[in-house]
């Protein structure tokens, strides 16, 4: 026993020691934050005079320095939350800070891009799934992001976007910011209204826009109203493997009345999609005919159709069977839609752009672009509308509901009212193209209570510079938003930058929206030139938890795996197997290994190639030139590209990132002797 | 035979005496055993650690010794080192490191064996895990000398960089990188053990030495 006691008391004194042994080895960068954050804030002499003397030389008012303190980020500190912006016709995914605006990076997604190797030896699988009719269509219009979302809530897994140009999506992993997958649409060439998810991502939502024969197969344009159609595709996600599964996916035919966006209930709604239209004129346009051209054709009635769809329902009949196959696709026909009771219209305000469901899941709030007003429709009224019968039909056979029946408020905002994003506040944005501003309106119901103004009241507006489209709040389109920050994407900047020539950038406002009342603060312009982005979804940044290096040396970053053809240290070489040469390579600072590589012309070539290296940072470059390679190659990963070396020649191959202090010797010799 | 195992292994303690005076013929086991499990302990702990500091690491380069293995940042290390010159830190002590389990356990039992003998062959028994974490540092100090010294001219920063020994414990500076290296747990259990076992010795001498001396009249 003694023996024992003894023993223990051993223990504890190791323990002790080895508690005393492990402090003071922290990390140097701590102790220095520590420190810096200790600055007094009184203190407004810099080292190159007080704050009062650079506002007067560079004519600051109190409101600038504000705004200033609000958006400057010390080097070092990161931003609160990171905004996916689509990238326009860049085809790109934009990653930016807020609140600082700072351009991180972008995220190659439909187009080739150098920088990242995209298209250039990487990604060129990807990429080749995003083919029209067999054909490479290497440009996009990329519209909306949609973070996945759990319980409704953004969880930083994945995100998708949509091409409106060839009606494809892609889905980007946030493990590495990578795509991994490009889906194209059978049925269509655009698609307006994608991405918006479930509220567990378990669907991904993509709405056609300009109505055309399903499969986009020929027929007169004066056989419209028969032959065209309108679409929504609903995308089966499988978390697990990161990919959208195109034959668990289907389709409802709707009629060709444009549909424009779309979005998923959550809560109450939960089960059912929503989404408006602006052509129920079913105008054809025909201006050098002496038709009404679309811009008129278009927005002639007074009304056009939110659709509401029963999506679980919808589910069902997919399941059952109850489709059509269109293109391969299984469709669920108009009229089995309307046999089932899975979608029924409500009129709209003429022409609307937006259909965005409040983050309590109850109202859902629709503005019609040509009409001052947001309308605010109930998910609850909507339904004893639909228990209630006696509906009127459009002329596919639809039901209609009663407008009053399924309102709960309209409010006049302004001018040229488009898309709407919510607060933590019980506060409601809608963008006004025309004004341009962003106006603030308070919600009704249980949100209407968190803030004094009157329930489905104006609130107050900000100017923003100019022509808003979409309107970006943190977190403002989920189940919970932050408020904060609200970002307005300008479509035209005109004065605010210096003229680049005459395409000008786009120009993305931060506005302070903290305070309650009419004290929304413009903060910051962010210059946008390199794509017209549509919309964009801003997250809290320690909800994204992205690798720092590949997880392990080998790593394709395609399937998300070890690749076991990869060549480790040790494994590099060349071997030929009849005119096939493949090179197994490596690349550490500062070198290639092997660095000579020698193939006879018309040789196929497979190279093999892995960065074996494990700090963060440490990318890697490969150039082939007048192969048209280039790769960027991130710590631990592999990629592997084939070629016919028809090309004789000597050709300096080199670490085109800049790796090392003897960056410029990482080179090597591809020698193709000719035949 | 018997005699001489006598002469070596010392005195019995008569059984009156040590219930009379048991703390006193208890204390040096006690002591010992604490050294034993101390060394025991430290094999599982890293024994020497080194940071380096340079711009480009925020957070750092570590690389942690334990007794029989390297671990951390041991390929960064390496990758820059080559620009130097130096050879992969794994070639180092490669003997120490596959004898060195084996070694302690020795130790270990040394600790264990000298308990049952009362004379003064019980110091050198022991002399080992005395000398032991000494033997450590100088051993290290040893393959950073061969290490630093022994660059191989044809590599890229040859002309650049000079021989060199870094410092086994302390800072020292090479290229834009500090070095900070200290020592780890695991050593500072062996330098426990070290104190220990002569703190254990004195007490078992001074337990032991009484009988022998009853035993044997001092002839001189």
């Amino acid at each position: 026993m003694k023996r024992a006691l003894s023993l223990l008391g051993v223990g504890l004194t190791a323990t002790a020691l080895l508690a005393s042994c492990s402090e003071g080895e922290r990390p140097a960068r701590q102790r220095a934050d520590a420190q810096t954050s200790n600055v007094s804030t009184s203190r407004a002499t810099g080292a190159n005079g007080t704050l009062e003397q650079v506002a007067r030389e560079r004519n600051l008012t109190p409101d600038d320095l504000i705004a200033a303190a609000k958006t400057y980020l010390p080097s070092g500190r990161h931003d609160d939350y990171i905004m996916f912006s689509s990238g326009g016709h860049s085809g790109q995914l934009f990653l930016i800070g807020v609140p600082s605006m700072r351009l991180l990076r972008t995220v190659a997604v439909f187009t080739p891009e150098s920088w990242q190797g995209w298209g250039f030896g990487a990604g060129n699988e990807i990429l080749d799934e995003g083919k029209v009719n067999g054909r490479d269509v290497l440009w996009a219009d990329t519209h909306h992001p949609a973070l996945s979302e759990t319980n409704g809530d953004y969880d930083g897994e994945f995100c998708f976007i949509n091409d409106k140009a060839n009606a494809r999506i892609a889905v980007i992993d946030l493990k590495d910011f990578e795509t991994k997958q490009i889906v194209k649409n059978p049925l269509s060439l655009s698609d307006h209204g994608g991405c918006f998810v479930t509220p567990d991502t378990e669907w991904v939502i993509e709405g056609g826009q300009y109505g055309s024969p399903l499969g986009w197969e020929y027929a007169p344009i004066e056989d419209y109203n028969n032959s065209y159609r309108g679409y929504v595709t609903f995308w089966k996600f499988d978390r697990a493997s990161g990919r959208i599964l195109t034959d668990k996916s289907f389709a409802m035919e709707l009629p060709p009345y444009w549909q424009d966006l779309f979005d998923a209930g959550k809560f109450v709604s939960e089960g059912w999609i929503f989404g408006n239209s602006i052509n129920t004129e079913l105008a054809t346009g025909g201006i050098e005919s002496g038709n009404p051209p679309f811009e008129a054709g278009v927005s002639q009635r007074d009304n056009d159709y939110l659709h509401v769809i029963n999506f679980e329902k919808a589910i069902a009949t997919y399941n059952a069977g109850k489709t059509r196959e269109v293109a391969g696709f299984p469709v669920i026909e108009t009229q089995t839609a309307v046999d089932e009771g899975l979608l029924y219209f409500i009129p709209e305000p003429k022409s609307p752009h937006g259909v965005d469901i409040s983050p309590d899941g109850n109202y859902i709030v629709v503005s019609g672009k040509l009409d001052p007003h947001v309308t605010i429709y109930g998910f609850n009224e909507i339904q004893e509308a639909i228990a209630g019968g006696g509906y009127t039909q459009d002329q596919y056979g639809v039901p209609i509901l009663d407008f009053d029946d399924c309102t709960v408020a309209q409010i006049e905002v302004g001018l040229g009212p488009l898309h709407t994003q919510f607060d933590d506040q019980g506060y409601a944005y809608t963008s006004l193209f025309l004004e341009p501003a962003v106006a603030r309106w308070a919600l009704g119901g249980e949100a209407g209570k968190l803030n004094p103004e009157p329930d489905w009241s104006l609130v107050g507006k900000v100017n923003v510079h100019y022509n808003v489209g979409h309107i970006s709040a943190a977190e403002g389109d989920t189940a919970s938003p932050d408020g904060k920050y609200l970002v307005s994407l300008n479509k035209w900047s005109i004065d605010r930058f210096f003229p680049t020539g005459p395409l000008l950038p786009q120009n993305f406002q931060l506005v302070d929206i903290a305070d309650q009342g009419d004290s929304m603060q413009l903060l910051y312009d962010m210059p946008v030139g390199f794509g017209e982005p549509h919309y964009a979804q801003i997250i809290k940044a320690d909800k994204l938890d992205p690798w720092l290096v590949y997880p392990e040396i080998g790593w394709d970053p395609v399937h998300q795996r070890v690749d076991p053809n990869a060549p480790r240290a040790g494994q590099e070489g060349i071997t030929r197997n009849g005119n096939t040469v493949t090179v197994n390579m490596t690349a550490i600072r500062s070198h290639f290994n092997p660095e000579h590589v020698k193939v006879k012309q018309g040789d196929r070539v497979i190279w093999r190639l892995t960065s074996v290296e494990r700090a963060q940072d440490s990318t890697h470059g490969f150039a082939l030139p007048a192969y048209n390679i280039n790769l960027s190659l991130e710590p631990g990963e592999y990629i592997q590209f084939e070629f016919v070396a028809d090309q004789a020649g000597t050709f300096p191959f080199y670490c085109s990132e800049f790796c090392s202090a003897l960056h410029l010797e990482m080179m090597g010799y591809f020698l193709v002797e000719p035949n | 035979m018997a005699g001489l195992i006598e002469t070596f292994i010392g005195p019995r303690v008569p059984i009156e005496e040590l219930r009379r005076r048991r703390f006193h013929y208890l204390a040096p086991g006690v002591v010992l055993s604490i050294a034993r499990l101390c060394l025991l302990v430290s094999i599982f702990l890293p024994y020497w650690m080194m940071e380096l500091q340079a711009p480009q690491y925020p957070d750092g380069l570590h690389v942690e010794a334990y007794v029989n293995r390297l671990v951390g940042d041991v390929a960064e290390i390496d990758g820059l080192n080559h620009y130097i010159g130096m050879r992969p830190l794994e070639d180092a002590a490669q003997l120490e490191r596959t004898l060195s389990i084996a070694m302690l356990i020795v130790l270990v039992i040394a600790i264990e064996g000298a308990l049952y003998i009362h004379t003064k062959w019980a110091a050198l028994i022991v002399l080992p895990v005395i000398v032991f974490p000494a033997f450590f540092l100088i051993d290290l100090h040893f393959w950073m000398h061969t290490f630093g010294q022994n660059l191989d001219p044809a590599a890229p920063l040859s002309s650049s960089i000079k021989p060199f020994t870094p410092p086994v414990l302390g800072v020292g500076v090479i290229g834009q990188f500090k070095t900070i290296a200290s020592m780890g747990p695991g050593l500072l259990l062996a330098w426990c053990a070290s104190l220990l076992t002569i703190v254990g010795l004195v007490l078992h001498r001074r337990a032991y030495r009484p009988l022998h001396d009853l035993k044997e009249p001092v002839t001189t």
